[in-house]
């Protein structure tokens, strides 16, 4: 043993230690990749010895290499080596090497798990706390699996050392292995109220950073969240709870009203900048929440804003821009309280840093009005004469065009300062954004009719100028322009005053130099161009002047008739050789004019982007469905001709449905002028359309026509300070006749309104033209959606879990016990595993044998409750679909057993509700605040450990139970036929109520004599009612899948008449889709599997898949039905809209302690 | 969350990572490589905020070391500057006027104390004093076992 040691320390003496290898690395700069693989050489040599100092060494030498970038991977195994060495040194050095090396696909890792386990369990805290640092670095879903019931052991250890690190990383724990997470959460949860600041405050980092992520399952814990808020002295600490208030707020407008006062209290009294941004963020996020209608917490948006004001004007800049972020986010919800700082805004434009630039760059873009437009787009414009970076030219250049277009042009009152602006704009040189500005360029010379000939007037002289833009390079992004001029010159030919001069300017040898597609397109207005010239000079005695042009065509276009480009070869032949014909003719003295202008009739219009995409499929077109007969592959295709066979049949009907729908179509029709007529931005036939303002006392203000004399010939001189002036003047001029009239009211009524003579506003500014703005073309029908999407891989979304349902048996953790019995195989594993989950997995067989289970149970209610008409169609909504129906069964099921539920879910809304009276809100502010909240709070856990036992058995199986089961099932059956009493009893206070919580009503039996059903649309022969209540249910175990909602309708027939053939159909979202059955396409109606004769109503289900629930939705649907009288019937539709809040997603479940 | 905190010279010379998410040994070069050149590129007296990708960077320059980390897009920036500032005066404290060269020499120890401050990348303990008392801690159980390995046994 002592010659060992010995030996060892010899070996030391000679060893390079890490301090070595570094001064060595220092030392060897000219040829440090040699030295380095010396050194590396060294090591495995080093990695060879038996001696664990020695390996120690080696692999600490290696975790510095591995951080200058050099592959370590092949010394994985030696890091696990001295990771199980039993001294703390070495321990020490090899956790942190594998938490340097380690990640996903390092094998060696699986090799780990029993000394990692050992380290856990270790009597010294620190070998546990490095084992768990460790481990927080290079975590796997297996190592989460196998550790996960060790390390909730751990969380509670005796020492706080080793509860704080445990809790940390439960977190990583739970991101890899969902599973986890309920079994672990009620001791995380008590780790909140843990006595060391320590362990509590890694616990409010976990929760916060889960609740973040899924705050639906943690509003239940927002009074203990509360209650930590108000009585931590903690920063830290504070900013978590404060973030995670932040998150919970949209779900919970009444938490945000509770919120804000501690909140302002916050703001009030802290000195910490990080807290106090924090708070600003958060009562930003409770009064987006709170948007609609509350106009006493005005107050806290102006502290908000006067706050962000000081940062903002604070000499530090990191405090600048966040003020600036934070402000943009006011913007959004109070434009008018921001609006006033605009002077600060502009000032941070003269900023030197340019991130802060930046963001008081997209500050502007909210802050613009029609008054201001002007003056800020003139200081856009010095600063992009000022700028030096390119990227941040083009940055401004992309903001000023943002701005100026933004909502439909809404804030330009002058459209010839706009397109003198975009000219400017050409003279950037080297910018990329050419297209954009010529985009502009062509959207509004195609939109705004009356800027036609000063566009045109514009483009011209760009045209004229060409060689200026095209002056240095060919790569030059802003030759793009000359694409839209040359466009516009001549599509809008008959607004030139020289068009001979343009065409000439077009065809110019020069321009041969330019892109293949602006040549292009030079090609083919040139010959719009030459016949607005020809139509100029018809009917002139001397037709010199005619010929001269068709000349010049002949000279020039050979050039392009040459040219590499195919487009404008093509274009060039075909127009030369139409001129040579043309040329022909003029010698003869025929008129061609008027034939040639025919070649270019007609008007373009502009097209939405997405006009292709709204296109609605037709109704009876299939596009999944084959044309033709596919191609037979097998023998077992044999079939298919039958179906094709089968389909024909609802064709007759279909031709049919053509009468009916020729009726519809001319309603539409009508409904479609009817909405043309009220919109203010479409172009009417007659020409007089003009701008209506609705406002009191504007209609009689004259517009002011300018003589727009400027020369504008000039190109290198901006102008458009110019009309900053004019537009002044005018508005002075305005100013003035208002006030003669004004005055001339005020002597006829007395000093009655004096308060409105203040500063002018949005409205009295007319806008200096007659202006249309032609809105883009839609397909008819086209139904706007919203696009979002969520990124189907966020590793969060397995974590969006029911934390507060009972725990299963089979959810407990893994504890080790025998190899052998662990792993059995892990198909196996997984099966006991679902089992006893019930209602999240369940085997395949399972499922079925219940499917039959409840079917039997259906048919024997069915037989039960024949009587009942109206209670017979729902049994046949059960049967024509069957797994629906079964579904939202089992969304009930879920929904309702344990009892607790409406006791926890009150719970919470007592304390909610508590806010609002005043006495509370005095306890709030007195420094024993937390008191009243605690009592509530506390009162809760108490309450429950002997309720959830209730809902226990429902976990376990057994066939007892099942039978109970049924039974129960039966019940609420029943409930549900009383509860539909209810609602025919209510239906006429129905919408007036909007319980929060889900479910409670359906579960007491007492109830309250109010429905939670609201009006959904209602038409003179048919009422439709929504419940409130939509129950989710997680339907598959797998937690990446989507969730069901089940939405009951009331259909009530309201006319004397019989409806029938009701079609219920939704345009679906991304993120809700209605479910169809197998084989409909998705835009096919669902048949409502009821009829109604008058007076009646019924319910029917309908389920929706929901991807995400953290997005509130609305969707647009219609229902279709034939009313049925005694002479006719006619075909009838009901548009309504689907509300889905985030809140309706909830369903209210107890919290397991 | 923070993703990852490095330490780098004005040369833009790694002097620690810490990567609280596994990432593959490639993408972790990148990631080093793109923050040096964003980092080193920013100007003086400018604000010490970035947008990455998805990521908030926040840095701070201290003597010749760049501190920089990476924050989700709802984490609060400044809390951040007060992290890295916290870890500086641990260092500070724990070498006794840190410098660069320190951090080179000393590389894991400076893991070791960021260990003791970040785990997963949460903050673990605010308290300054019980992170110096557990580094210490530690430390002597090293010293001890380190002592006893190279105390010549001829």
């Amino acid at each position: 043993m002592a010659l060992k040691i010995v030996k060892g320390s010899i070996d030391r003496m000679f060893d390079k230690n890490l301090q070595d290898l570094v001064r060595g690395i220092r030392n060897h700069k000219e040829d440090e990749a040699k030295y380095i693989s010396t050194c590396i050489d060294e090591i495995k040599q080093e990695l060879k010895q038996d001696n664990i100092a020695v390996k120690a060494n080696a692999v600490c030498k290696l975790t510095y290499l591995q951080m200058l970038g050099y592959d370590v991977s092949w010394a994985a195994f030696n890091i696990v080596e001295v990771m199980s060495s039993s001294k703390f040194t070495y321990k020490r050095i090899g956790y942190l090497a594998a938490s340097q090396c380690f990640h996903e696909g390092t094998d060696v890792i699986m090799l780990t798990t029993n000394q990692i386990r050992k380290d856990l369990s270790s009597p010294h805290q620190y070998d546990t706390g490095v084992a768990l640092t460790g481990l927080s670095c290079f975590v796997t879903p297996d190592l989460a699996r196998d550790l996960a019931n060790d390390i909730m052991t751990l969380m509670s250890h005796t020492k706080p050392y080793i509860r704080k690190k445990a809790v940390l990383i439960m977190y990583k724990v739970f991101l890899k292995y969902p599973e986890s997470l309920r079994p672990a959460f009620p001791r995380l949860k008590e780790k909140l109220e843990d006595p060391d600041p320590g362990v509590q405050s890694a616990a409010v980092n976990v929760i916060c950073e889960l609740a973040r992520r899924n705050p639906k399952n943690y509003l239940s814990l927002a009074p203990l969240f509360f209650k930590l808020m108000t009585s931590s002295t903690n920063n830290w600490v504070l900013i978590k709870i404060i973030k995670l208030f932040g998150a919970l707020t949209p779900l919970e407008p009444r938490l945000g009203k509770k919120l804000i006062e501690p909140l302002t209290n916050l703001i009030h009294s802290t000195s910490a900048m990080s807290l106090l941004y924090e708070c600003v963020n958060t009562v930003i996020a409770v009064l987006i929440s709170l948007s609609s209608g509350m106009p006493n917490h005005s107050a806290s948006i102006q502290l908000c804003v006067q706050k962000l004001r000081i940062l903002i004007e604070d000499s530090d800049q990191n405090l600048k821009y966040l003020g600036l972020l934070a402000m943009s986010k006011i913007l959004k919800t109070h434009p008018k309280s921001v609006q006033s700082h605009k002077d600060l805004i502009l000032q941070c434009l003269d900023d030197k840093d340019e991130s802060i630039r930046l963001r008081a760059l997209d500050l502007l873009y909210g802050m613009v009005s029609k008054k201001n437009l002007m003056e800020i787009v003139k200081k856009l414009m010095l600063h992009v004469d000022k700028a030096e970076g390119t990227t941040y030219r083009d940055e401004l250049l992309t903001k000023i065009i943002d701005i100026c277009s933004q909502s439909n042009y809404q804030y330009i009152t002058n459209f010839e300062w706009y397109i003198s602006i975009l000219v400017e704009l050409t003279r950037l040189e080297g910018t990329r954004h050419g297209h954009l500005i010529a985009s502009q360029m062509l959207d509004v010379a195609i939109r705004v009719k009356a800027i036609r000939g000063f566009a045109v007037a514009q483009m011209a002289t760009l045209l004229d100028n060409a060689h200026l833009l095209t002056g240095n390079t060919q790569r030059n992004g802003i030759c793009e322009v000359l694409y839209a001029a040359a466009w516009i010159c001549g599509e809008f030919s008959e607004h030139l005053e020289d068009p001979m001069q343009t065409l000439e300017a077009m065809l110019r040898p020069k321009v041969a130099t330019l892109p293949g597609h602006i040549q292009a397109v030079y090609v083919q207005n040139a010959a719009k161009l030459f016949a607005t010239v020809l139509r100029k000079h018809e009917g002139e005695t001397d037709s010199h002047a005619a010929q001269e042009t068709s000349q010049l065509l002949i000279d020039r276009l050979p050039l392009f008739v040459q040219s590499a480009n195919l487009e404008v070869q093509e274009r060039a032949s075909c127009i030369l050789q139409l001129v040579k014909y043309i040329q022909k003719l003029q010698q003869k003295k025929v008129e061609v004019a008027e034939e040639v202008t025919a070649l270019f009739a007609g008007e373009l219009n502009p097209v939405a982007p997405k006009a292709q995409k709204k296109v609605p499929v037709p109704e009876g077109l299939d596009l999944d469905a084959w044309i033709n007969k596919p191609p037979s592959e097998s023998e077992s295709e044999d079939e298919k001709p039958k179906a094709v066979f089968a389909k024909e049949e609802p064709k007759h009907s279909r031709s049919r449905h053509t009468e009916v729908d020729e009726k519809e179509l001319a309603r539409r029709r009508e409904a479609r002028k009817r909405e043309q007529a009220n919109n203010p931005f479409y172009i009417k036939a007659s020409p007089s359309s003009q701008k209506v303002y609705d406002a009191p006392g504007v209609e009689h203000i004259p517009v002011v026509q300018i003589d727009l004399s400027v020369p504008l010939k000039v190109p290198g001189m901006p102008m458009s300070d110019q009309y900053l002036k004019l537009e002044e003047e005018r508005r002075q001029k305005e100013k003035a006749e208002r006030k003669k009239e004004k005055k001339k009211k005020r002597e006829k009524r007395g000093k009655e309104r004096k308060a409105d003579s203040g500063p002018e506003s949005e409205e009295d500014i007319a806008p200096a033209h007659q202006v249309d703005i032609v809105t883009e073309e839609m397909p008819e029908n086209a139904l706007p959606s919203d696009d979002d999407d969520k990124d189907p891989n966020d590793p969060h979304k397995a974590l969006d879990i029911d934390l507060d349902k009972p725990l299963a048996d089979s959810e407990k953790l893994p504890v080790r016990t025998h190899r052998p019995e662990v792993l059995k195989s892990p198909a196996e594993d997984r099966v006991n595993e679902s089992i006893p989950q019930e209602t999240k997995k369940r085997s395949g067989k399972e499922k079925k044998e219940k499917k039959k289970g409840k079917e039997k149970d259906r048919k024997r209610s069915k037989e039960e409750k024949k009587k009942k008409k109206h209670k017979e169609v729902e049994e046949e909504l059960l049967e024509s679909h069957p797994e629906e129906a079964v579904q939202s069964e089992e969304t009930k099921e879920a929904a309702t057993p344990p009892t607790s539920t409406s006791a926890e879910a009150s719970e919470l809304d007592f304390w909610l509700c508590s806010a609002p009276v005043p006495p509370a809100a005095q306890e709030e502010t007195a420094p024993s605040s937390a008191a009243a909240v605690d009592t509530s709070s506390a009162a809760a856990p108490e309450s429950e450990p002997d309720e959830p036992k209730d809902a226990e058995p429902e976990d376990t199986k057994s066939s007892k139970h099942k039978k109970k089961k049924q039974k129960k099932e039966k019940e609420e059956k029943e409930k549900k036929k009383k509860k539909r009493h209810h609602h025919h009893h209510h239906h006429s206070n129905a919408g007036g109520e909007d319980s929060v919580q889900n479910g409670t009503v359906e579960e007491e039996e007492p109830l309250p004599p109010m429905s939670n059903y609201f009006l959904l649309a209602e038409n003179s022969y048919i009422k439709m009612m929504k419940e409130d209540a939509d129950q989710v249910y997680d339907i598959q175990g797998n937690h990446q899948d989507e969730s069901k909602v089940v939405v009951s309708v009331i259909f009530e027939n309201k006319s004397d008449s019989f409806l029938k053939s009701m079609e219920f159909n939704v345009l679906d979202s991304l993120n809700s889709k209605l479910q169809r059955p197998e084989g409909a396409g998705a835009h096919d109606s669902l048949t409502v599997p009821f009829q109604l004769p008058p007076g009646i109503s019924n319910e029917a289900h309908f389920v929706f898949s929901v991807q995400s629930i953290v997005m509130p939705q609305k969707l647009k649907g219609t229902l279709t039905f034939i009313v049925k009288s005694d002479e006719s019937s006619t075909h009838e539709k009901l548009d309504f809209k689907l509300h889905f809040t985030c809140t309706s997603y909830l369903i209210t479940t107890p919290c397991y302690l | 969350m923070m993703h990852f905190l490095l330490l780098f010279s004005r040369q833009g010379k790694l002097r620690l990572q810490k990567w609280f998410l596994p990432l593959p040994e490639r993408e972790r070069k990148k990631i080093v490589k793109d923050m040096t050149t964003m980092v080193l590129s920013r100007k003086p007296r400018t604000c010490n905020f970035l947008h990455w990708k998805d990521l908030k960077i926040v840095y701070k320059r201290y003597a010749s070391l760049y501190f920089c980390c990476a924050l989700e897009n709802k984490d609060n920036e400044l809390l951040a500057l007060e992290i890295l500032h916290r870890y500086v005066e641990l260092l500070d404290k724990y070498f006794g006027n840190v410098c660069e060269l320190d951090i080179i020499f000393n590389f894991e120890k400076a893991y070791f104390i960021l260990d003791e401050f970040l785990m997963g990348g949460e903050i673990q303990e605010t308290s300054k004093q019980s992170i110096a008392k557990s580094v210490e801690a530690s430390d002597m159980l090293q010293e001890t076992m380190e002592e006893y390995m190279s105390k010549p046994a001829f």
